[in-house]
This record gives structure tokens, C-alpha cells and sequence, in this order.
């Protein structure tokens, strides 16, 4: 059993729902409202040292009584350990939990593909949108257990809709929300963004510094 | 003419007649020009998988498509002939497919090489096209999963049988077919009936 799993019920107590171990590997249960806080903790505490987030991913099972969890894996690159958190959110109530990013800014990808796949919201997720699937998919989140296997729409449909996307289209610096790093893009990806067929670059905002 | 061309369109296309009669000027010239043609394919590698592993080995001095006037890779689909599509083809690429395959000039034929190209294979899901001929016309299936380089060296001395069968005198073999009005290139009833699930895939039901 891994000592961080007495560590974190000594600190947190009633958000720590379940301890077991599995297959050597130590599997904390934790309240889904407390995530970010349990996890800053155990990213920041000396002792803990959990500076790698390993995966964001979630699990759905068969009996459809069982709350979805979201699967938290860290690991310390100082101390070579590893911990399994899990986060069961209830299917009766809107998927949502907060996001990581703030403590880990590589969690964005991961939460976009937990989101893409199971349709689970992350609050304050930076830019939360479908990153493999397309953004205009319609027919719902694959990896849910409701989701047929060949997805719900006729095969000519999803012909259709595929052959109608377009395979040029990308963001404009506005729609990715990121606009203020677009002072410390080179001149020449800022040319090249500013002729995108989806809309022009935004201005710098005032007073900030440019790398002219 | 031992082999007769056949139109590049999908089941359902009715203009398999040649609107002029070979006559000897016209037979000579086609095997001038077929000749030609058929001895410098120019493949576009459109690899996305496994397969593509096995065309770059039968690419390589072993294999050396080289022998049938293959070696030049076009990387551009501008001095493309064969689109080549080397592996399984997801929803997300299926118009990225369609736009390399209308930039291609004529005249151009399509190899799908491999299971999953050709229909699918082991990814019967929502994910996957369901064989790229739902896409884009094909001229040559290769079987295999993936082919050996041999299997695919097979398929491509199929079309060159194939384009040393067609004739000037069929202007509609050349014609450029674009998507139609519902933004498909077969009917609906069609697409779904190549998706159809076959062999293993039966076992899966679509609520599965």
C-alpha cells in the first residue's frame, strides 16, 4: 500500500471515500468536488512530490448503476512512485468536475479527450472543445456504453457529413482564445495566420510590448 | 483489345459503350499512348497505416516498383496518376482524400490496397469509412492484411492490364465525376450496402 494513501486521509479525512489496491498499484476514491485541491496538495507537499501527471482518462461500466470515474494517474519522478486517484461522478447529474490545468497545463489535451470521448465537462478547462473527433460531430460520445458501436447515423449519412467538412479550415487566433500569445508568435506565422480563411488576427491589445 | 475498359465510376454507371467504333488509327494510337501510360505510373502514396509499411518495402531494392516505372513518388497530387491508399481511412480524412483525388489531373486510377481501404476491415465502427470506394472510385482492390510488397506488385500489373485496355474512343472513362448535389459520389442506398458488416463483423450488432 502506497504511504501517500494514509497521508491523504490524515489531510483531507472525509473526502477520501475508498482506498484499495490493486495488481500492486494503490487506487484512492476522492470526492469529485475536491480533485484540484487533492491534487495540488499532492503535486506541492515536499513529501508527496507528485510533479507528473501521468493520465486523464475515465471509465464507464457495464452496470449502469455505477457512477462514471475519472481516472487521475501521477507519478514523482523524484521518489519513482506511482498513484491512482478516482473520481466517481453520478450518471443522474450533469457530468462535470473541475479541471487540472491550472496545476498541470499538460492536462489540457487529456481532460479534451476525456471530454471528446465520455462527454464529461471540466469547469474552467481553458479551451474545452472535441480534439479527435470533429467539431461538428453530432451523433454523441463514443466511448459512453449507450453509444452504438458503429456510431448512431447511417453509414451514407456519415459519408455525407465527412465528405461535407472542410479539410482546410482552421482557427482563427480569436476562436482559440489564446490571442494575447499572439505577440510572441514570429512575424511570418502571424502573416500567415492573419490570411486564414476563418477570420483575421485580433490587434495586440493596448501597452502590451510587441517583438518589433 | 483483349480487355475491355471498364468505367472508373462505382456499380450503377451506364455508360459502358463507346460512342465511336475502334477503327485502326485509333487502336494504334491507344496502344501508343497506353504503352506510355501504363510504364510510368505515378504514385501518390496516401499512407496511413500498416500498409503503408509494405509499400515502402515493396518501394525498396527488393521489391523495386522501380521495374514498372513506379519509382518516382508524387508527393504532389498535381503529377500524380494512381492514387495509391495504403491503409484503414478515417471519417476525418475521407475529405481529405476526395479534395487529393480531384486535384489529381487525368487521367488517374486508384489503388486501394490492403483490408481496411478496400472495406473497412477488422474496423467496422463509428470511426472508419467502410471501404474508400464509398469515397473515391477505385480501379484496384489488393486483398491482405496488409499485402506482401508481391501482392501489391500484383495488383499494380492488374491495372496496368487494365489502363492497356482502355481507349481513346471512350471519352467518358476520363470524365471527371464530382461529388452530386447530396455531396456523395454513389447513392445513399448504395454506401449503406458497401458498409454493410460481413464476415466477423455480423457477430457485433450495431447496439453492441
Amino acid at each position: 500500500m502506497n504511504p501517500s494513501a494514509a497521508a491523504l486521509r490524515a489531510q483531507f479525512d472525509a473526502a477520501i471515500t475508498r482506498v484499495t489496491e490493486s495488481c500492486g498499484d494503490t487506487i484512492v476514491y476522492v470526492d469529485p468536488t475536491r480533485v484540484r485541491e487533492i491534487l495540488a496538495w499532492l503535486k506541492d507537499a515536499p513529501e508527496q512530490d507528485y510533479d507528473y501527471l501521468v493520465d486523464i482518462t475515465a471509465v464507464e461500466y457495464r452496470d449502469a448503476g455505477l457512477p462514471i470515474d475519472v481516472v487521475y494517474q501521477v507519478f514523482s519522478l523524484r521518489r519513482k512512485a506511482f498513484l491512482r486517484l478516482k473520481a466517481p461522478l453520478d450518471k443522474r447529474e450533469p457530468l462535470a468536475i473541475d479541471s487540472v490545468v491550472p496545476i498541470w497545463a499538460g492536462a489540457d489535451w487529456m481532460e479534451r479527450e476525456v471530454y471528446d470521448m465520455f462527454g464529461i465537462t471540466f469547469r474552467e478547462h481553458p479551451d474545452l472543445r472535441r480534439i479527435l473527433m470533429w467539431e461538428t460531430y453530432a451523433e454523441g460520445y463514443p466511448l459512453r456504453k449507450d453509444f452504438p458501436l458503429r456510431g448512431r447515423f447511417s453509414r451514407a449519412e456519415q459519408v455525407r457529413q465527412a465528405l461535407g467538412a472542410n479539410p482546410e479550415a482552421h482557427y482563427s487566433m480569436e476562436e482559440l482564445s489564446i490571442v494575447q500569445a499572439a505577440t510572441e508568435l514570429p512575424a511570418d506565422m502571424r502573416d500567415r495566420l492573419a490570411r486564414g480563411e476563418r477570420g483575421k488576427i485580433a490587434e495586440p491589445p493596448r501597452g502590451e510590448t510587441t517583438d518589433a | 483489345m483483349g480487355v475491355t475498359a471498364e468505367p472508373t465510376a462505382g456499380p450503377g454507371a451506364s455508360h459502358i459503350v463507346a460512342p465511336v467504333s475502334p477503327n485502326w488509327v485509333t487502336t494504334r494510337l491507344d496502344f501508343l499512348v497506353n504503352w506510355a501510360r501504363s510504364n510510368s505510373l505515378w504514385p501518390m502514396p496516401f499512407g496511413t497505416a500498416c500498409c503503408a509499411i509494405e509499400f515502402m518495402a515493396a518501394a525498396a531494392s527488393r521489391y523495386d516498383i522501380a521495374r514498372f516505372g513506379m519509382e518516382r513518388m508524387s508527393f504532389s497530387p498535381r503529377q500524380a496518376d494512381v492514387l495509391l491508399c495504403a491503409g484503414r481511412l478515417p471519417f476525418k480524412l475521407a475529405p481529405v482524400i476526395r479534395r487529393i483525388y480531384d486535384q489529381m489531373p487525368q487521367p488517374k486510377w486508384v489503388i486501394s490496397m490492403g483490408a481496411c481501404a478496400s472495406t473497412g476491415g477488422i474496423f467496422d465502427n463509428y470511426a472508419m469509412v467502410q471501404g474508400i470506394d464509398t469515397v473515391v472510385p477505385v480501379d484496384v482492390y489488393v486483398p491482405g492484411c496488409p499485402p506482401r510488397p508481391e501482392g501489391l506488385l500484383y495488383g499494380i500489373l492488374l491495372l496496368q492490364k487494365k489502363v492497356r485496355g482502355e481507349t481513346l474512343a471512350d471519352h467518358a472513362i476520363r470524365e471527371e465525376r464530382p461529388l452530386d448535389e447530396r455531396g456523395l459520389r454513389l447513392s445513399p442506398q448504395l454506401v449503406d450496402e458497401l458498409s454493410e458488416p460481413f464476415g466477423n463483423s455480423v457477430h457485433q450488432t450495431r447496439s453492441a
